[in-house]
């Protein structure tokens, strides 16, 4: 009973994460933005400054008719947006944000290859979705979609390898144990190349060209109302969360900190998570986007030689060092 | 590459499990149970895959296969293993199978022109080989059985220990054969017309039509930069050509190196 009572209360709290930090994100980019463009953002909705904004949103999302075009593939369109929302849910359960046993929804063995196997799966619902919209615009955006992923998984694969080296296992646990403060410089590398590929994976700009507004309208959502719609933009600030927390789990110390660690490491954890959301942010308002060709040649020409770099230096390290 | 690593892991198990006796078919366990169901669901999923008249829904009825078979592999507790097969199959080849369909051929519907004529040799070909394999596995591990109260037997210690101790040379071999693969790819897709004047050791057009680009793109490895090549090439058709990818004069007349490939069926 006890362990059924502690399973329960794991996933509720990873569910109510996986809903709650979302929307603060979200809440955050509007404001945010908002300040770096010289504009206030949303200020009405919940009084103090625009905080209910995501709510009304959500509200307003919840009331609209939920369309599905007459040409489309009425069952694949449908389940695409629980494709593409869900693998981040999975994820969550498996990112520790606190040092010992209870601070992990549940320790999986091989720990890395679990979150980036099941993030890769998020990606099929943007396909299905583009496929099945039976709109050219939908089709072009699932295109851009999958080059992107096909361009990106290698480097995020390769620089996540390099730290599960360094610690010697892949359970995101056992790393987080492993870690020094000096991992920091030693994988700077590997982490500048984790978290620019896993930008270019949720197509979070500058890598939005799947979505690229004036050129092919909404890319593979461009069909989408309603609550769908809603789900698919959950799934991009869930995969901004997931993402931040796993760079921050994998190359930044996680729960570590000069003080602390022991009883406020989540404290740490959740710290830095901000932090590479806010770049994540500021990044999105800073650059323009990048041309496809731009885009491939980034992964295959810079992202991937630098992955084996560090993964090289990596080795060298450890063989030294053991 | 997994199905050795299974094996490996299962061989390296037979020693430490002789209790077979304890065990019987009559009352199975929870995790039998549902290892029987999944296994009919993969099953299931596979035939739809070969048999359905939609190119695309077979894409997505693999993924189903895909999956089944990595909770399979969870169930006979190789974690890893699993976590793989998701990672490579469904995260990379099923999207290079979709990307290859969308941009090709992928009508919304029902493709009555999609059937083989081969279907009987396919079939003698999957049955024959279906039942070559399944009666290697059961002669192998006869009553073979995972102990599933001690620590797991397919961890991912045990695999790669087992992987790089007992099975390091087929691991090798392996990956020869995609390194074989790999060169095959790029040979067959930087395939220039006779009487053009490609050089050879790039295989690529000069790059002094960007005279002015940013220096990133400058630090390209050995092997890397044609496998690129190749993918952006495969992008090329939906999209505009880069300026600075065309050669800076046109009288050196080198076609791109996937440009051939670009109709299906097209020019060889």
């Amino acid at each position: 009973m006890n362990d059924v009572l502690d399973v329960t209360l794991r996933l509720l709290i990873v569910f109510v994460v996986f809903l709650a930090f979302p929307l603060v994100v979200g809440q955050t980019e509007h404001k945010v933005m908002a300040h770096m463009q010289g504009r206030l953002g949303p200020m009405y909705a919940g009084g103090f400054h625009g905080w209910a904004q995501l709510v009304a949103d959500g509200v307003k999302f919840a009331q609209k008719e939920d369309v599905v075009p007459a040409g489309a593939d009425r069952r694949i369109f449908q389940l695409a947006p629980a494709v593409a929302l869900l693998p981040y849910l999975l994820v969550l359960v498996a990112i520790p944000i606190g040092p010992g046993e209870g601070a992990v929804g549940q320790a999986v063995d091989a720990g890395i290859f679990f979150v980036l196997a099941v993030m890769g799966v998020g990606v099929l619902g943007s396909l299905m979705a583009g496929w099945a919209s039976a709109n050219k615009f939908s089709l072009l955006g699932g295109l851009r979609t999958a080059a992107q992923l096909l361009a990106y998984e290698l480097p995020m694969l390769l620089a996540a390898a390099s730290v599960a080296m360094a610690a010697g296992t892949v359970s995101l646990p056992g790393i987080l144990d492993a870690f020094e403060w000096w991992w920091l410089p030693w994988q700077i590398v590997g982490a500048i190349v984790f978290f620019v590929a896993g930008l270019a994976e949720l197509q979070r700009p500058p890598f939005d060209m799947p979505v690229a507004d004036s050129e092919i309208i909404f890319g593979a959502y461009t069909e989408y109302t309603g609550l769908r719609f809603a789900l698919f933009l959950l799934a991009e600030y869930a995969g901004i969360v997931v993402l931040c927390g796993l760079t921050t789990v994998l190359f930044l110390g996680g729960w570590h900190g000069p003080w602390g660690a022991d009883g406020l490491g989540w404290v740490w954890t959740l710290l830095k998570t901000a932090v590479l959301a806010f770049i994540v942010i500021w990044l999105r308002v800073t650059y323009p986007r990048l041309r496809e060709d731009q885009l491939q040649k980034l992964s295959w020409t810079l992202l991937v030689p630098l992955a084996l770099a560090q993964i090289a230096l990596t080795g060298i390290v450890k063989v030294v060092i053991s | 590459m997994t199905l050795s690593a299974t094996a490996g892991r299962l061989a390296a198990e037979v020693t430490t499990s002789a209790a077979a006796e304890t065990h019987g078919f009559l009352s199975p366990t929870g995790v039998e149970i549902s290892f029987v169901l999944v296994g009919l669901v993969t099953f299931g999923a596979a035939l739809v895959t070969v048999t359905t008249r939609q190119l695309v829904h077979a894409a997505l009825w693999l993924v189903v296969t895909l999956g089944g078979l990595a909770v399979e592999y969870l169930l006979l507790t190789a974690e890893f293993i699993a976590w793989v097969q998701v990672l490579i199959y469904v995260g990379s080849v099923v999207v290079l199978l979709l990307f290859g369909l969308m941009l090709t051929r992928a009508p919304i519907g029902r493709s009555p022109d999609a059937d083989s004529g081969n279907r009987w040799a396919a079939l003698t070909v999957a049955v024959v080989s279906a039942a070559a394999l399944v009666w290697v596995v059961v002669d192998a591990f006869r009553t073979t059985w995972i102990d599933l109260d001690g620590p797991a037997a397919g961890a991912t210690a045990v695999t790669g220990a087992s992987l790089f101790q007992n099975w390091v040379l087929p691991f090798e071999a392996l990956s020869v054969l995609l390194l074989a693969a790999l060169v095959g790819a790029i040979v067959l897709s930087r395939k220039t017309t006779p009487g053009t004047t490609a050089d050879p050791s790039t295989g690529k057009a000069p790059t002094a039509g960007a005279p002015a680009k940013p220096g990133p793109a400058k630090s390209r490895p050995a092997a890397e930069p044609e496998s690129a090549r190749a993918r952006t090439g495969e992008v090329g058709p939906a999209e505009p050509e880069p300026a600075e990818a065309r050669p800076a004069k046109a009288g050196t007349g080198e076609p791109r190196p996937t440009a051939p490939r670009t109709d299906e069926g097209g020019v060889r």
